[in-house]
């Protein structure tokens, strides 16, 4: 087996955005079979390295060899032929069409799609509906049953299980080890160690733009493998139980009582207190994205109560939530920031957007603020110029950044850390805890456990549009979150 | 009733076009088929410089030099065809076609190639093919082959039917003749799917670039049927472009067709430029004042695509 050349085999790949260099070496192999994790920091150059060896991008130097010949991929649809077929980041789906229009346009065979659109647990997905309609988690699935069905001999995921609810990631990892079984290659990429360890032999670690080594996956490798991705052995975040937080005290600042919305959002009652991180914790659609529209101003609840600082506030449009000093910081970066802006000026935004604002900025309090702030952030400034340019985990500290450098009462965080790499989340858990020490209450919405207890002081489990459980983060371990998050407390709180 | 809904948009532009027609018909009580053979000859040049900018629109695009590009045809038309009314006439048709299609082409290569963006070339454009227009014929001139000009003027007795203009009937047969099997193709499937999200066609595997070139040289055939049906409609050439490129922009918007690209069709904005034509021509029986016509109609374009609006947000369209 070892005489036959690799499917895949790349080498001394360069790529440069302008001044910035994505990759200057990256190098991956993949053989028959193999399931391979690529493995790297937010901006390590991940994505980018996939879109190359796929022909979404074209590269500035280094080879590509496929079977043992060498190859330059010059688009999507040459990969394809090639036997290497990518799932994006990003749903690569057009809006405006049905989803059998979707297969004709890629040649795709709606009968195979359907066969692994059930083995995905889809089992009676409508083919005439239209792609703009349908839920992210579903058009994640759509996108891999799609390229499944042209039988790739590389599958290549980028970030497949990111926005996936539990379930769907456990059929999607089923069917990766099937692809393998049956001979084919794919090269996975996720920051979820659980997942990786799970499917993959061997993660190819970038760092900066370059492979910097290869781990087989054993015992012990999830340190190695951190150790490489970050160059430096990082210390574990502080928990819940280290921090040992006072429980709180005195009035509530955000007090919501009985609250409802049109949708998912039943009964939902919570106090938020200053200097508090209130955890939220709810499988995908629960109503958490309601209940943070709501208290953002952006939707209007049927029933329940609002109090900010005691007295009861009616929110008819975002700006009335933020004169209330609620701040939204939406899941999605792009709904944040302005992307073709500096970072400087989306640090500076809610200076100049607050309502009573008029008149001249006071321009060195602000940039005084501001510079404080990028320092803090410890952002990767090679692409100042352009928040559009920066990787995820760097807008995403933007986003939360700039309400440090202008200070609030109550920040509304919507999983701020999906698709983060992990140093990167471990620079966002002291910069929520420091804007609580500064007197700000914070509710963090996260769909990953293991941050209550990094970053909460309390957490509440919503499931079907309810408040289930509430705990103090230090006893918020996976296991009981979980059995609340899938409604299984209930009968015994 | 499902297909009612789905098709929402053209139902109520199907029922304001009729209701137009009864009101034409009691502000003049006199309109009958040749009314209607004359309201369909007039509306021809405008239908096909809207069909062309639609193709361009659903692409994502859109074209600022149809007007020119049916200026250029029309006067080529004429040149040529004087003193070879025959059998030739027939050759110069295709000549004129192929041309249209080539300087369409050329306006997409220019937009792909460049990356320039579509507004500015086409822009640019406009003023090419403009200045071409005059150096094939410098004042109104030409000829149009008589046989050729029977096609489109007068009426067809279809049974059952009266008189149908034959300007309509050219109409409806090339749109479906060109655009129907494209429609059906997957070249049809990537004008959409480029229109509606260009980076996740790319990444379906669609070649963005040369659909861009397909939808601009079909914008550039119908420009051609466009100026080849003024030439034979006037029966001269004229190298002054007409008021096609802001009127087909109004109705391809009133159609349906979203400017952003990858929504609508063709039938849409085909029932708007009647409507568009109607509403000018009731203005005038009204004797209207032709300036106080121009407001009203650009406030009916406003307010009918707002309605549609908020049904679509409603849930009901």
């Amino acid at each position: 087996m070892t005489d036959e050349a690799p499917l895949l085999e790349a080498s001394g790949v360069e790529k440069r955005f302008g001044a910035v260099v994505a990759l200057e070496a990256a190098a991956l192999t993949i053989r028959r079979g193999e399931i391979v994790a690529l493995m790297g920091a937010n901006g390590a150059g991940k994505s980018t390295f996939v879109k190359i060896l796929t022909g979404a991008l074209r590269a500035d130097g280094g080879h590509v060899r496929i079977r043992g010949a060498d190859r330059v991929v010059g688009s999507p649809a040459e990969a394809r032929k090639s036997g290497l077929v990518p799932v994006y980041q990003e749903p690569s789906l057009i809006p405006d069409l049905d989803v059998t229009d979707n297969l004709r346009l890629g040649g795709t065979d709606a009968a195979k799609f359907t066969r692994w659109m059930s083995e995905l647990g889809f089992t009676e997905m409508d083919l005439a509906a239209q792609v703009a309609t349908l839920p992210l988690a579903t058009l994640r699935i759509i996108d891999l049953a799609r390229a499944l069905a042209s039988e790739p001999d590389v599958l290549l995921l980028d970030e497949m299980t990111a926005a996936l609810p539990t379930d769907l990631v456990e059929a999607v990892l089923r069917v990766v080890q099937q692809q393998a079984e049956a001979g084919r290659s794919v090269i996975y990429i996720s920051h979820r160690f659980a997942e990786i360890a799970q499917v993959c032999q061997r993660a190819v670690v970038l760092r900066d733009g370059a492979t910097v080594g290869e781990v087989p996956i054993e015992a012990g490798a999830e340190e190695r493998i951190v150790e490489m991705m970050l160059g430096e052995a990082i210390k574990p975040g502080e928990t819940a139980a280290q921090r040992a937080t006072p429980a709180p005290k005195g009035a509530p600042r955000v007090a919501v009582k009985g609250l409802g919305a049109t949708g998912k959002l039943t009964d939902v009652s919570f106090a938020l207190h200053p200097g508090e991180v209130l955890g939220v914790v709810a499988l995908e659609g629960q109503g958490q994205d309601e209940l943070f529209e709501v208290l953002a101003g952006a939707r209007k609840p049927d029933r329940g109560v609002i109090e900010v600082e005691g007295t009861a506030r009616r929110f008819n449009h975002p700006a009335d939530a933020i004169r209330a000093g609620l701040s939204f910081v939406p899941g999605n970066r792009a709904d944040a920031l302005a992307m073709q802006q500096s970072v400087r000026d989306n640090l500076a935004l809610p200076f100049s957007a607050r309502a009573r604002a008029w008149g001249p900025i006071n321009m060195r309090r602000e940039g005084e603020a501001v510079a404080r702030t990028i320092e803090r952030l410890q952002i990767d400034t090679r692409a100042q110029g352009e928040v559009g340019r920066l990787s995820g985990g760097n807008q995403q500290k933007v986003t939360i950044g700039r309400w440090l450098a202008h200070g609030c009462d109550t920040l509304l965080l919507f999983d701020p850390t999906r698709g983060i790499d992990v140093r990167t989340k471990r620079q966002i858990y002291p910069l929520v805890r420091e804007l609580a020490e500064g007197g700000a209450s914070v509710l963090f919405y996260s769909s990953e456990l293991e941050e209550i207890q990094l970053a909460c002081d309390r957490c509440i489990v919503i499931f079907n549009g309810r408040v289930v459980d509430s705990m103090p983060a230090a006893e918020a371990d996976e296991p009981r979150l979980m059995r609340a998050a899938y409604g299984l407390t209930g009968s015994a709180a | 009733m499902k297909a009612l809904r789905k098709h929402g948009w053209i139902t109520g532009l199907a029922v304001i076009l009729a209701l137009l027609f009864v009101a034409t018909k009691l502000i003049q009580p006199t309109f009958g088929a040749s009314g209607v053979e004359s309201l369909a000859r007039a509306a021809l040049p405008f239908a096909f410089a809207t069909v062309a900018q639609a193709v361009v629109v659903i692409a994502g695009g859109i074209d600022l030099s149809i007007a020119s590009m049916m200026a250029v045809c029309s006067v080529t038309a004429a040149v040529l065809m004087e003193g070879n009314g025959g059998a030739a006439s027939l050759g110069i048709v295709f000549l004129v076609l192929a041309m249209g299609a080539a300087m369409g082409a050329l306006n997409g290569l220019l937009i792909v190639v460049t990356r320039v963006p579509d507004i500015v070339v086409t822009l640019a454009m406009l003023f090419v093919w403009e200045g071409v227009a005059l150096l094939i014929l410098n004042a109104p001139g030409g000829d149009a082959a008589e046989w050729m000009r029977g096609l489109i003027i007068g009426g067809l007795p279809i049974p059952g039917l009266g008189g149908v203009p034959r300007a309509l009937v050219v109409l409806l047969i090339v749109v479906a003749l060109v655009w129907v099997p494209i429609r059906r193709a997957r070249v049809g499937l990537s004008i959409y799917a480029v229109g509606s999200d260009a980076l996740a066609a790319f990444r379906s595997g669609v070649n963005v670039g040369r659909t861009r070139i397909v939808a601009y040289g079909l914008a550039g055939l119908f420009a051609a049927f466009g100026g080849l049906s003024l030439t034979l409609s006037t029966g001269i050439g004229e190298p002054i472009p007409g008021p096609y490129l802001l009127a087909s922009v109004a109705a391809v918007v009133l159609g349906g067709v979203v400017l952003g690209g990858g929504k609508g069709g063709l039938l849409g904005p085909l029932i708007a430029v009647f409507i568009l034509r109607l509403v000018r021509m009731d203005l005038t029986l009204l004797s209207v004042d032709p300036n106080v016509s121009a407001i009203i109609e650009g406030t009916i374009m406003v307010v009918v695509v707002m309605i549609g609006g908020l049904l679509a947000a409603k849930g009901k369209l």
